[in-house]
C-alpha cells in the first residue's frame, strides 16, 4: 500500500509530539526526540518523493469517505518535493537547535512546538481539500504564533503581535472566501471546485472568492502590498525559528497560490494573469530596495525574501511549462538557501553577539570557514553561475524572454543586480571590514557546541552547490511536476471516482 | 477554603458534572456532544472545584499531570485511526463492533470513533487544565508580589 506514505510525513511528527509532551521533564529526551522525529520526517518524506514520482498521484481518501465528501490528501510531484525539501529543512533546523534553543524556551514545549509546526506545513502540501488547507494553516500558524513569542521580551512580542494580527486579518479572508466558494458549488474538494468551474459556461461567480484568496495567500506569501508583517517580525527570535520561518511559511503561501491558479480558479486564471504579474514584479522590486536600505543581517534577508517569492509568483503568473517548472526548481533553490542564510546569521550572532552590520566585522579573518558558508548561498541567491540560484534565475528569465515578457524580464535582471548588491554589502561589512573597536561584542553564552550549529549548515551549502554543478535531474523532475500542474485534468481524475453531476 | 458555599456546592456538583461530560462524550457520535464539549464540561468540574478552595486542591484531584492527559489524549485519538488499516482501509476509518442491548442504555454501538472522541476528551481536558493551572499560578505570583 504505497498510498501509506501519504500518511507517514503527517503523522511522524505527531507521534514525535505526544512522546516529547510524556517526556516534557527530560530535556534531553526533549533534544533527542525533537531531531530524531524531524530526521524520521525527512526520510519519509523521501519515500513520499519517491513513491509519488513512481506512481504520478497518491490519493487517500481518510475514513474511507469518497471523495468529495470526505477528506482527501493527494500528492502530485510539486507537493511531494515541497514536503520532501521543507522535511530537509526541518530536520537541518532540528539539529541546530539543539546548540541554539537554551532551556528556558525548552521547558516552554519548543521542541513539540517544532514538530507540530512541521506537522502543519506537510499537511498543507498534502491536502485535497480548500478547508483542511486552512485547518493546516491555522496548525502551523498557532504553533508559529507560540515559537516566534516564546522569550518573551518586549522586540519578540512586538514581532509577534505585528504577525499575529496580520495572519488572523488573511484567516479571516481566507475562511470567507471558502465560504463563499462552499456556497456556490457545494463542495470544498479542490479537484472538485476545479471541475465544477471547467465544466461551468461562464465561471466569473467564482472571481470574488479567488481575490479573496489571493490576498489571503498573497498575505501569507508575503507578497506586496501585503509584506510588511514579514520583515517586522522575522529578525526578533532565535535564528533556528527565523530559519525555519524563512524557508517554510512564506512557501506555503506560494505553494497555495500555485495550487489555487492551476488547479482550483484554472479557468480564471486568465482575468488575473495580469494581476499576478504585476504583483510579482513589484513584489521583486520593493523587496530589494528594502533589503539596500536596511543595516542589519537578519532584516537584509528578510526583505530578500519578500523579493524572491516575486521570482517564483513571477513563474506562475508567465504559466509556462518552462516557466512552472523553473518556479518549482526556484522554490527548491531558495528554501534551502534562504534558510541556510538565516542559519548562518545565527552564526554570526553565537560569535559577535549582534548581526547589525555597524557592529560585526572582521569574520574573514577570524573565521575565515564561515565566510565561505556564508559565500556560497549569498551569492546563489545573487543568481551568481554555476550556484543554484542562477539555474533558477536563468530558465526564469528564459521562459519570460519566450513569451516576450520584457518588463517582467527586465525588472527580474535588475533585481538580480540589486541582490547581488545587498549581498554584497553583508559581505563587505561583516566579513571584510575590521572588527570596530568601539563597540561592545561580547556573545551570550552559548547552549551547546559550535559543530552542531555549523553542521547543518555544512550541509545546506553541500546541497546549493551539488544543485548547481548537477541540476539537471532536479530540473528534469520540476519539469515533470509543472506538466502534471498544467493538466488539472488528471489531477481531478485521480481524487474523485467518477465524473461528478455538473450543478447549473 | 475560601468560599465555603462554592467550596462544598462544588464538591457534591464535581462528580455529577464528570457524569455528564460522560454522558455527552458517549452520545456525541449522533447527538450534539462529543470529546471537545465533553472535555470542556469535565475541565469545567475541576476548575470548580479549584474555585471553591485552591488550584492545588484541583491539582491534586486530577492526580495526573494535565500535560501528561494531552499527550494520552494525542495517543489515543492517533490509535483510533490504525484498526482500519490493519483491513486495508486508508487511515481513521470507522470499526464498529455488532451492536448489543444493555438495560438502561439500549441499543450500544462502540467503535473506533468512541475511542478518537475519548482522546478528544482527553486533549480538552489536559488543554484546558494545563492553561487554567499555569494561569492560576502567574495570578497567585502576582498576588503575592502585591502585598510584599
Amino acid at each position: 500500500m504505497s498510498e501509506y506514505a501519504l500518511l507517514l510525513p503527517i503523522l511522524i511528527p505527531l507521534i514525535g509530539v505526544v512522546l516529547l509532551l510524556l517526556g516534557a521533564r527530560s530535556l534531553a529526551v526533549q533534544r533527542a526526540g525533537g531531531v530524531l522525529f524531524s530526521s524520521l520526517t525527512f526520510a519519509a518524506s523521501l519515500y513520499l518523493l519517491f513513491a509519488v514520482d513512481q506512481a504520478d498521484y497518491l490519493v487517500m481518501q481518510m475514513g474511507a469517505w469518497e471523495a468529495p465528501f470526505g477528506i482527501s490528501l493527494v500528492a502530485d510531484r510539486f507537493s511531494a518535493v515541497m514536503v520532501a525539501v521543507s522535511s530537509f529543512m526541518g530536520a537541518a533546523v532540528g539539529i541546530y537547535a539543539l546548540s541554539e534553543i537554551d532551556e528556558a524556551r525548552l521547558k516552554k514545549f519548543f521542541f513539540p512546538l517544532y514538530l507540530v509546526l512541521i506537522f502543519g506545513v506537510n499537511g498543507a502540501f498534502l491536502t485535497g481539500d480548500l478547508f483542511n488547507l486552512y485547518v493546516w494553516f491555522e496548525v502551523m500558524l498557532i504553533a508559529s504564533f507560540v515559537l516566534m513569542s516564546m522569550g518573551g521580551e518586549k522586540g519578540e512580542l512586538e514581532g509577534g503581535l505585528k504577525y499575529v494580527c496580520l495572519n488572523l486579518l488573511s484567516s479571516v479572508m481566507f475562511l470567507a472566501g471558502a465560504g463563499i466558494i462552499y456556497g456556490k458549488t457545494g463542495t470544498l474538494n479542490m479537484a472538485d471546485i476545479g471541475q465544477q468551474l471547467m465544466l461551468a459556461e461562464n465561471a466569473d461567480w467564482a472571481l470574488s472568492s479567488s481575490m479573496l484568496l489571493l490576498v489571503s495567500f498573497g498575505l501569507k506569501a508575503g507578497m506586496f502590498p501585503f509584506f510588511f508583517w514579514l520583515p517586522a517580525s522575522y529578525h526578533t527570535p532565535p535564528s533556528a525559528v527565523s530559519a525555519v520561518f524563512a524557508g517554510l511559511l512564506t512557501k506555503v503561501g506560494v505553494y497555495a497560490l500555485f495550487r489555487s491558479y492551476t488547479l482550483i480558479f484554472m479557468p480564471l486564471f486568465p482575468e488575473v494573469q495580469n494581476i499576478l504579474l504585476w504583483l510579482a514584479i513589484l513584489t521583486m522590486v520593493t523587496g530589494v530596495l528594502g533589503a539596500a536600505s536596511h543595516f542589519d543581517m537578519r532584516r537584509i534577508l528578510s526583505f530578500h525574501i519578500v523579493s524572491q517569492i516575486g521570482y517564483m509568483v513571477l513563474g506562475l503568473a508567465f504559466m509556462t511549462p518552462l516557466a512552472l517548472a523553473a518556479a518549482i526548481f526556484y522554490l527548491v533553490h531558495h528554501i534551502i538557501v534562504k534558510t541556510n542564510l538565516f542559519l548562518v546569521s545565527g552564526v554570526v550572532i553565537r560569535m559577535k553577539g549582534s548581526c547589525d552590520l555597524a557592529k560585526v566585522g572582521g569574520l574573514c579573518n577570524s573565521a575565515p570557514w564561515l565566510a565561505a558558508l556564508f559565500f556560497i548561498p549569498a551569492f546563489s541567491l545573487g543568481g551568481i553561475p554555476p550556484l543554484s540560484g542562477f539555474w533558477a534565475k536563468f530558465a526564469l528569465v528564459k521562459s519570460g524572454v519566450e513569451i516576450h515578457a520584457w518588463w517582467a524580464v527586465t525588472f527580474a535582471l535588475l533585481v538580480g543586480v540589486l541582490t547581488l548588491y545587498s549581498m554584497t554589502k553583508i559581505w563587505a561589512e561583516a566579513f571584510w571590514k575590521k572588527q570596530p573597536e568601539d563597540v561592545d561584542t561580547t556573545p551570550a553564552k552559548p547552549v551547546g557546541p559550535l559543530v552542531f550549529m555549523v553542521a547543518p549548515i555544512v550541509v545546506l551549502s553541500i546541497s546549493t552547490v551539488v544543485i548547481g554543478f548537477f541540476g539537471e535531474p532536479l530540473f528534469e523532475f520540476s519539469e515533470r511536476a509543472a506538466a502534471q500542474l498544467l493538466d488539472p485534468q488528471s489531477y481531478i481524475s485521480a481524487v474523485l471516482p467518477q465524473p461528478a453531476e455538473v450543478s447549473p | 477554603m475560601k468560599y465555603f458555599i462554592l467550596g462544598h456546592a462544588g464538591r457534591i456538583l464535581f462528580p455529577a458534572l464528570i457524569i455528564l461530560s460522560l454522558i455527552v462524550l458517549y452520545r456525541g457520535h449522533n447527538l450534539p456532544g462529543g470529546g471537545f464539549i465533553g472535555g470542556l464540561m469535565a475541565a469545567t468540574a475541576y476548575i470548580l472545584v479549584g474555585l471553591g478552595s485552591t488550584m492545588q486542591a484541583a491539582k491534586a484531584k486530577l492526580r495526573v499531570d494535565p500535560v501528561t492527559l494531552l499527550a494520552v489524549g494525542l495517543a489515543i485519538a492517533i490509535i483510533s485511526g490504525l484498526p482500519g488499516m490493519l483491513g486495508g482501509d486508508p487511515f481513521l476509518t470507522g470499526e464498529w463492533l455488532p451492536t448489543f442491548y444493555l438495560p438502561l442504555l439500549g441499543a450500544v454501538h462502540l467503535g473506533t470513533p468512541l475511542i478518537f472522541d475519548v482522546g478528544v476528551y482527553l486533549v480538552v481536558i489536559g488543554f484546558t487544565l494545563h492553561t487554567t493551572f499555569f494561569l492560576s499560578e502567574l495570578a497567585e505570583s502576582d498576588t503575592e508580589e502585591g502585598t510584599d
